[in-house]
């Protein structure tokens, strides 16, 4: 490591080890059986997500995201979670109504993009109840692909010269070749993520279509994926086309099959979001006990998400966010 | 003030403005809010050929219904990739993205921009704002970083909170000894109230062109930090009927970022 005078000095807490022969030792002993992985949302989280663990979600804000897998780990007041603030909005919102976090790495949270800031989110992240440490969306993302790439860092040219750096976990470091100043990103090994994705078989082969953001590095580098999907569909269809295989099985730990997954987001040639009700959560998180009231109805008062679907929406609003998508297939 | 012309709003015109600063056959990152109108906007007006690259992967769409999100459907009509974040940000840092469009909640004279919170203490933020985003990276990487805000003393400060995403940080040099690639850096602020470059000797903020009806002592007034102007400011040319018509029609008919209709007018 370089220390030139007047250059920052990151401060921020690294919050999982970037240890590649750790890793190594954990992928060696997981399964690759091409076995039937199919199972509740209920059975995945409380056999992949345990309190103190530290997870990821796939997607982009409110866009292809896992909520029934969020509803899940909040319902049953999981705590002391770890968490990586990649571009969420929505999904980060629901782990913050439930206080589920203790720590987090930022790249964007409490932010709903074009909708403004989450009342809650501010509020709880403003509590001092988290600890966190600051990245940029590609510095956080290339953390993932150093992981999947089983590399400790991976060097880049974002962040300097930035408080983000200053409260950042990377490190200054100086290109062997040219003596170019660079930051070193720390691989990131999340022990769960969590993609929702078009379709997959029942051994976990899994179909994204639409941009991938960075989940194929995500799928990569997480411990334990769990994968929720609109469809499921024969091994042939991958087969037959390979091309369709996003995310192959033997990184796969569940397969939930949950259509409408990613309600009240956006899922790209399936859905358009639910804005009616992204605008009410807002608008509800504006008086906590209102809010309170919220959460009991729509997630810790229902069995799953299926329920909360048939009470946030309805089949004729879905019908309608479906006819309210975009992007048609061919 | 001097109210401005009743046809359009000061958002409406700083959209229009900021869509002329996109040039046709350039490649540009969109951030949201604001900058989307404007790129929607250059595309359907004067950059058809504007490659419009969106973080989260979809590569030079044709823009259908302005996007929620940067990462939406509607960012990924009609477009030649639908590829990654690695993608879209190894291309910006291989050099090869002209101008990355965004906003922020505050800016200082060198166009550091701040997007993270608001308050003395990282710790204990008075206002927890989302983080970087992908704008860190963009601001770092792309050769010609444009930001459009409101213009007022709050937005426009002597120093930024937190530095989010670099401008030229402390002065002329900074960015380099910083390690940032050489050549990149702010290029146009848009605000409400004019069109601002950057001195190129001092890298300070520097205004360019008055909206119609605002004057040097508006801007001051509005600016918390000494704001320079260009020896013969222009005033900045007034949306075309064409452009307010496209905008209202066509890239925002819901008024997601216009506001609703009826509260568009001023003056």
């Amino acid at each position: 490591m370089i220390e030139l005078e007047g250059d920052i000095q990151p401060v921020g807490e690294l919050f999982q080890s970037p240890d590649v022969n750790a890793a190594r030792e954990f992928f060696r002993q997981k399964s690759r059986a091409m076995v039937d992985k199919r199972m509740s949302v209920r059975e995945a989280v409380a056999r992949f997500i345990h309190d103190g663990d530290y997870i990821a979600t796939g997607g982009f804000g409110s866009v292809r995201f896992s909520t029934a897998v969020l509803h899940e780990i909040v319902r049953t007041r999981k705590h002391n979670l770890g968490f990586s603030g990649h571009s969420t909005t929505h999904d980060f919102q629901i782990l913050a109504a439930g206080r589920v976090i203790d720590r987090c790495d930022i790249a964007y949270v409490v932010g709903l993009e074009i909708r403004g800031l989450s009342p809650n989110g501010r509020r709880f992240m403003e509590s001092g109840a988290v600890r966190t440490t600051e990245w940029s969306n590609a510095g956080l993302g290339w953390r993932y692909k150093a992981a999947a790439m089983g590399v400790p860092f991976l060097p880049a040219r974002v962040m300097l010269g930035s408080d983000t750096l200053r409260y950042s976990a990377g490190r200054l470091i100086e290109d062997p070749f040219t003596g170019q100043k660079l930051l070193a990103v720390p691989a990131l090994y999340p022990d769960v993520g969590i993609i929702h994705v078009h379709q997959a078989d029942i051994y976990g082969n899994s179909q994204i279509d639409g941009t991938s953001i960075v989940d194929l590095d995500l799928a990569k580098a997480s411990k334990r994926l769990i994968i929720t999907t609109e469809r499921i569909v024969e091994t042939e269809e991958f087969r037959r086309d390979p091309r369709k295989t996003s995310i192959p099985y033997w990184q796969v730990d569940a397969v939930c099959h949950v259509p409408f997954g990613s309600y009240p987001g956006n899922m790209p040639f399936e859905y358009f979001s639910d804005e009616r009700h992204l605008s009410a959560w807002v608008e509800v998180e504006q008086d906590e006990a209102r809010f309170a009231a919220f959460l009991d109805r729509f997630i810790y008062g229902v069995d799953d998400f299926e329920t909360y679907l048939a009470l946030a929406a309805g089949e004729q609003r879905l019908a309608e966010l479906r006819s309210l998508e975009i992007l048609k297939r061919s | 003030m001097a109210t401005i012309d009743a046809r359009y709003s000061l958002v409406e015109l700083m959209i229009c403005a900021a869509a002329r600063q996109l040039e046709d056959n350039q490649t540009a990152v969109i951030g949201t809010g604001a900058p989307l109108a404007a790129a929607m906007l250059a595309q359907k007006t004067t950059a058809p050929n504007l490659v419009i690259l969106f973080e989260a992967g979809a590569m030079a769409p044709i823009l259908e219904r302005l996007p929620i999100s940067v990462s939406g459907s509607e960012t990924q009509t009609r477009a030649l990739v639908h590829g990654s974040m690695f993608e879209v940000m190894e291309a910006c840092q291989r050099g090869l993205v002209d101008y990355t469009f965004l906003g922020g909640a505050q800016i200082d004279m060198y166009g550091n921009l701040n997007s993270t919170m608001i308050g003395g203490d990282y710790r204990h933020p008075k206002v927890r704002l989302p983080g970087s985003g992908g704008a860190n990276d963009l601001a770092s990487l792309c050769w010609k970083t444009m930001a459009t805000m409101q213009h007022d003393v709050r937005r426009f400060v002597p120093r930024v909170d937190f530095i989010t995403s670099p401008g030229y940080l402390t002065g002329p040099g900074a960015r380099e000894a910083a390690g940032l690639p050489p050549g990149t850096g702010p290029y146009k602020v848009i605000s409400t109230l004019g069109v601002m470059g950057f001195e190129p000797l001092s890298k300070r903020m520097q205004v360019e062109s008055l909206h119609p009806g605002v004057t040097r002592q508006d801007i001051a007034a509005a600016t918390g930090f000494e704001m320079l102007f260009a020896a013969h400011p222009e005033v900045t040319p007034e949306p075309t009927d064409e452009q307010l018509e496209i905008l209202r029609t066509q890239v925002d008919p819901q008024g997601m970022i216009l506001g609703k209709p009826e509260r568009r007018k001023v003056g």
